[in-house]
């Protein structure tokens, strides 16, 4: 039977696990962390139809019980070969060998780190969050200050660590319009009083029922849409934040006093991606992310003959693409083997 | 002239892209290349030194210099200090101080030509 190697088990891996185990072949999934999800870990509800993030993990997760997949979690590759005879030999942190005939890099992306990003005093000012660290305070059901208030003022910044050559991300990371408009959303149900505001360069709504939802927030939520990006906040006695940004379809700067910040932080190129590339010698992109054979009919092979790529590895993604491209790739792992009649 | 009928003729607002004189706009456009990645977003107007006295607005004087409204864009242009701190927030890299130094630049000679 043939076996695939599959590094990461986020939403990519765990669906290409199970396509290929499907079609009958032996699958070896590889996690670091001590369980599978990735990313969707960290997420409470899901754009656009607010699916919790916990049930579709439980999906993709009920689905590795498959009598063909082997799962090691907690586990990284301590290198990865590709013998002179086209075979992928893994050798793992725990001792243990893998060898396998194809390998699938679904090592996904790593959040921006929004520090970066020094003029918007993430790390300094207490009342400036991450859109990530946002998820988990709707886990909660709780939108508090760090004082313990609940805020009056919000405003959601797009664009951190996104289109912004100051901290070397050309990029668009296509996710983070929509999150913005979809957590503007949940804070309005959590917090009926309070002035919510999204500040953005350009709203990107680019999948089915995302412009839907954009209109809804208008509509039904009265978000408050500010076209202008944020140049820099200063923190006041208050523990507030005063931002500066250009109120561009006005054509006048614009100061405002908010009582939280939400700054929707970006994706970038994971340390196991660049780490796998580099192992295996696999192109990157200049945007840092693993660069495909071509962008329409072969997105999911590499410039080296075996290795295939899945999910956020290769671009930002949402998760309707990622999965999607989890179950292309998996078909076109199914053609190799078979055409190498392995 | 008296206006018996309460009517008066007034001048068009929009933009006359065909009439503009867009020698300004192509002179910018290769001395400072940077200037053609803006993208509008007005980071540089909201930390503005200039802006936050006066009306002056660097997204707009570059936007109406590129459309050819050069006549709007000079009298705007003295206000700036070139204090430079536009380009660091620029998320694209426009060399702002550059391009005000040679909107500047292309007046003066444009003038003594006149001259």
């Amino acid at each position: 039977m043939a076996k695939v190697i599959i590094i990461g088990g986020g939403p990519a891996g765990c669906e290409a696990a199970h396509q290929l185990a499907n079609q009958g072949i032996e699958v070896e999934l590889v996690e670091k962390s001590n369980e599978t999800g990735g990313n969707l870990n960290n997420w409470y509800q899901l754009f656009p139809d607010r699916k919790y993030a916990k049930d579709l993990n439980a999906i993709l997760k009920g689905h590795l019980e498959h009598p063909n997949i082997r799962l090691h979690l907690g586990m990284e590759p301590k290198k990865i070969e590709k013998s002179k005879t086209g075979k992928f030999n893994v050798p793992l942190t725990d001792g243990s060998l893998l060898e396998g005939d194809s390998l699938l890099v679904a090592t996904g992306f790593k959040i921006f780190d929004a520090r970066r990003k020094e003029e918007y005093g993430y790390g300094i000012y207490e009342n400036v969050i991450t859109s990530v660290e946002l998820e988990n305070m709707f886990y909660n059901h709780a939108i508090t200050t760090a004082g313990g208030n609940t805020p009056k003022r919000v405003g959601i910044i797009h664009c951190v660590g996104s289109r912004d050559e100051k901290v070397c991300n050309y990029h668009c990371s296509k996710l983070c319009c929509i999150t913005g408009v979809k957590q503007a959303i949940e804070i309005r149900e959590l917090l009926p009083e309070a002035e919510i505001f999204c500040f953005y360069m350009d709203m990107r709504m680019f999948g089915p029922g995302y412009e839907e939802m954009y209109r809804e927030a208008q509509e039904k939520y009265n978000i408050k849409f500010i076209r202008g990006r944020l140049s820099e906040a200063a923190e006041n006695m208050q523990k507030q934040l005063q931002i500066k940004v250009e109120d561009t379809l006005v054509g006048k700067p614009l100061r405002m006093t908010l009582d939280m910040m939400i700054l929707l932080v970006g994706m970038e190129s994971s340390e196991g991606t660049r780490q796998t590339a580099g192992e295996l010698g696999l192109n990157l992109a200049p945007n840092g992310f693993i660069q495909p054979q071509d962008p329409h009919y072969r997105n999911n092979f590499t410039n080296v003959e075996g290795v295939f790529v899945a999910g956020c590895g290769s671009a930002p993604m949402n998760l309707t693409d990622t999965l999607a491209d989890a179950r292309s790739a998996a078909s076109c792992i199914t053609a190799y083997v078979k055409n190498h009649k392995i | 002239m008296i206006n018996f009928w309460g009517y008066s003729i007034s001048e068009t607002r929009s933009i006359n892209y065909d009439k503009n004189d867009k020698a300004m706009t192509e002179y910018i456009a290769a001395t400072v290349p940077s200037s053609k990645l803006c993208i509008g977003c007005g980071g540089c107007t909201a930390g503005c030194t200039a802006g936050n006295l006066t009306d002056f607005n660097i997204r707009k004087v570059q936007m109406l210099m590129k459309r050819g409204e050069t006549k709007d864009a000079k009298e705007q242009l003295q206000k700036c200090m070139l204090c430079g701190k536009c380009m660091l927030v620029c998320p694209r890299g426009v060399e702002t101080r550059k391009m005000i130094l040679e909107m500047l630049n292309f007046i003066k000679t444009n003038q003594k030509l006149e001259d």
